[in-house]
């Protein structure tokens, strides 16, 4: 220990260490090392039974050059982010909009809008599964009664994407209650100053609303893409994929490699690109927001 | 009254259109209209799932669909629940839950203290290290996690799922906490040191008390995890007697889902959904308040 501290400092330092005692356990059995070891099983062929065995970039090579299903497993997936992302953010923030005005039975509108968030991923692919259902489903059996033709939701491989980012947008509880808390704190002086000046509803809106929930849009927009790269549970119970890999995202092709085939290298070199493009989207996202997002108290 | 006569005596038609009385009254009640369209598409999915748990079968295949079932066929309950161990899948799932609470609640408290209310050097980039942990994908560490319990011998059990919570792995928590343990004026604590209480002391006897709010919702939070969390039970459970609701569904899935039996299939989605929702209710303050702190904080 450096000879500079004083016996309280080095006291205090024991002290701290002994209370995150318990997070440097943790962090160092169940986060360094797991990152350590996916990195060199990345480069490696392990199917668990055999030892692994080194092969250099091979996996990379592989998942890029060689492999097709990959190639979709990425447009899926950015397809996913890029279109289910925006969509869930701008209805979540319609949403919060609305229920911020005042009206009779608001708490109720409230929990309504917030409760599918609650439904666990399971239910919800069953419940969703039923409602989608060709034959009988809420939507097609009324479209039937018509004598329309059926919507085949998850079984055709140019709705199925858009069938799961719709259910994405109805479960947007979470971003609601942060958005109407941002909403909340909307200065009313701005609002009246903005109306004096002529600003109609749509203006305020755009010029006065907007901008001062910017740091709450970001990091819904920021959890939002990270939650969404990951998008596991329900493709793997809805879709399983399909129809015809249409909707076999990253996590599930990783999924797929790792515990289907034992291939835990070449999984392991899925996980890298996974992290890395999600670090990527991150720094986009961060560098753009100093041109976007709007943080009270700072002066321009 | 006289404001009544005076909006009567003055000619309407001289307000700007917008602030005329039936403009108002339609606006407002077109409004209303939407906002009840919108939460009826929002709660639709759920109420037709209701809906189907207490139909009969003949009911289920009617074109077009009928919401209100006549008769209710209230059996399909415990039919479909007994057909599966559903009584051992919420043991499980209350167990892990329950574990993991208490896993998050205890390690992330001394974290988060060490973090907030103790000055030692090197703090600030261990807390850094922490919060840049959240970043990290799943998948990552999954492969890893799931070799090294495998090699401990954890594998069917629930350890895989509750020990890393003992070991404060979460950044989010410790996040969530820090924050609030900053609010706490440092004075107390100081009065308290002076006084000889020891560190342990001060958490315990000043601190927790005023966090219960920020206990509350963590514990909440990840109660909920536990309650969804489909994957990791996937990846560490393969014994059926072990499974949590998440998994139960599924073996209820794989048996009705060849025979159509959608109101069993929907009793079930039913009974996994409710006691989430009654839990919701009862702590629906908690719930929102601590969505919207880390919101903003974060």
């Amino acid at each position: 220990m450096p000879q500079h501290w004083t016996p309280a400092q080095t006291r205090n330092l024991l002290k701290g260490l002994a209370f995150i005692s318990p997070w440097l356990v943790g962090f160092a059995g169940f986060v360094l090392y797991p990152i350590a070891a996916s990195a060199y099983y990345s480069l490696t062929r392990y199917d668990v039974l055999r030892p692994a065995r080194f092969i250099g970039l091979e996996n990379y090579i592989e998942l890029f050059v060689k492999d097709e299903i990959f190639r979709t497993v990425l447009g899926n997936t950015v397809y996913l982010v890029v279109i289910g992302v925006p969509a869930g953010l701008v209805v979540a923030f319609l949403l919060a909009s609305l229920l911020n005005r005042k009206m009779m039975l608001r708490p109720l509108f409230r929990t309504i809008f917030f409760l599918p968030v609650l439904v666990p991923a399971v239910a919800s692919a069953e419940v969703w599964r039923w409602v989608y259902n060709t034959n009988y489903g809420v939507i097609n059996s009324v479209i039937k009664s018509w004598g329309w033709a059926v919507i085949p939701f998850i079984s055709s491989m140019e709705l199925a994407k858009p069938s799961l980012i719709l259910i994405h947008v109805w479960a947007q509880g979470t971003a609601i209650v942060i958005f109407l808390a941002a909403l909340q704190d909307v200065p009313s002086s701005l609002m009246d100053a903005a109306e004096v000046d002529g600003a109609n509803a749509l203006q305020r809106f755009w010029h006065v609303t907007i901008p001062i929930c910017t740091p709450a849009i970001l990091f819904v927009m920021l959890t939002g893409m990270i939650g969404m790269f990951q998008y596991f549970t329900l493709g793997w119970l809805l879709t399983g994929g399909g129809p015809n890999d249409s909707t076999e995202f990253f996590s599930l092709y990783l999924y797929r490699n790792a515990f289907q085939f034992f291939k835990m290298g070449y999984a392991s070199a899925q996980a890298w690109i996974l992290f890395i493009i999600i670090l990527a989207f991150t720094l986009l996202i961060f560098r753009s927001s100093a041109r976007w997002v709007y943080y009270a108290g700072e002066s321009d | 009254m006289q404001r009544a006569e005076a909006i009567a005596s003055s000619p309407i038609q001289h307000l700007p259109l917008t602030q005329r009385p039936l403009f108002r009254f339609v606006r407002r009640a077109l409004f209303y209209l939407m906002m009840v369209a919108l939460a009826l598409v929002f709660a639709g999915p759920l109420l037709w799932m209701l809906s189907t748990s207490l139909k009969t079968d003949p009911q289920v295949y009617t074109v077009p669909p009928i919401w209100i079932p006549n008769p209710v066929r209230l059996i399909n309950y415990p039919e479909a629940l007994s057909s599966r161990p559903f009584g051992i899948y919420t043991y499980n799932t209350l167990r892990y839950a329950l574990g993991a609470v208490a896993g998050a609640l205890i390690s992330n408290t001394l974290v988060a203290y060490g973090f907030a209310r103790i000055r030692w050097p090197g703090r600030d980039i261990f807390f850094i290290i922490c919060l840049s942990t959240m970043m990290i994908p799943f998948q990552v560490r999954m492969i890893p996690l799931y070799l090294t319990f495998k090699n401990l011998g954890w594998l069917n059990t629930y350890l895989p799922l509750i020990v890393p919570t003992f070991l404060g792995v979460n950044a989010y928590y410790t996040f969530l906490l820090r924050q609030f343990f900053l609010t706490i004026p440092s004075e107390l604590s100081d009065a308290a040191r002076v006084d000889g209480c020891t560190e342990l002391g001060i958490l315990i006897r000043i601190i927790l008390p005023l966090a219960k709010p920020a206990l509350a919702v963590i514990g909440l939070i990840q109660f909920m995890f536990a309650w969804d969390n489909y994957i990791g039970p996937l990846i560490y459970l393969n014994n059926e007697a072990l499974y949590p609701i998440a998994l139960g569904l599924q073996q209820f899935r794989t048996m009705f889902q060849e025979e159509l039996m959608w109101p069993y299939m929907m009793a079930a989605s039913t009974a996994a959904v409710a006691p989430v929702i009654i839990l919701y209710f009862f702590v629906q303050r908690t719930f929102v308040e601590g969505i919207s702190i880390t919101g903003l904080k974060g």
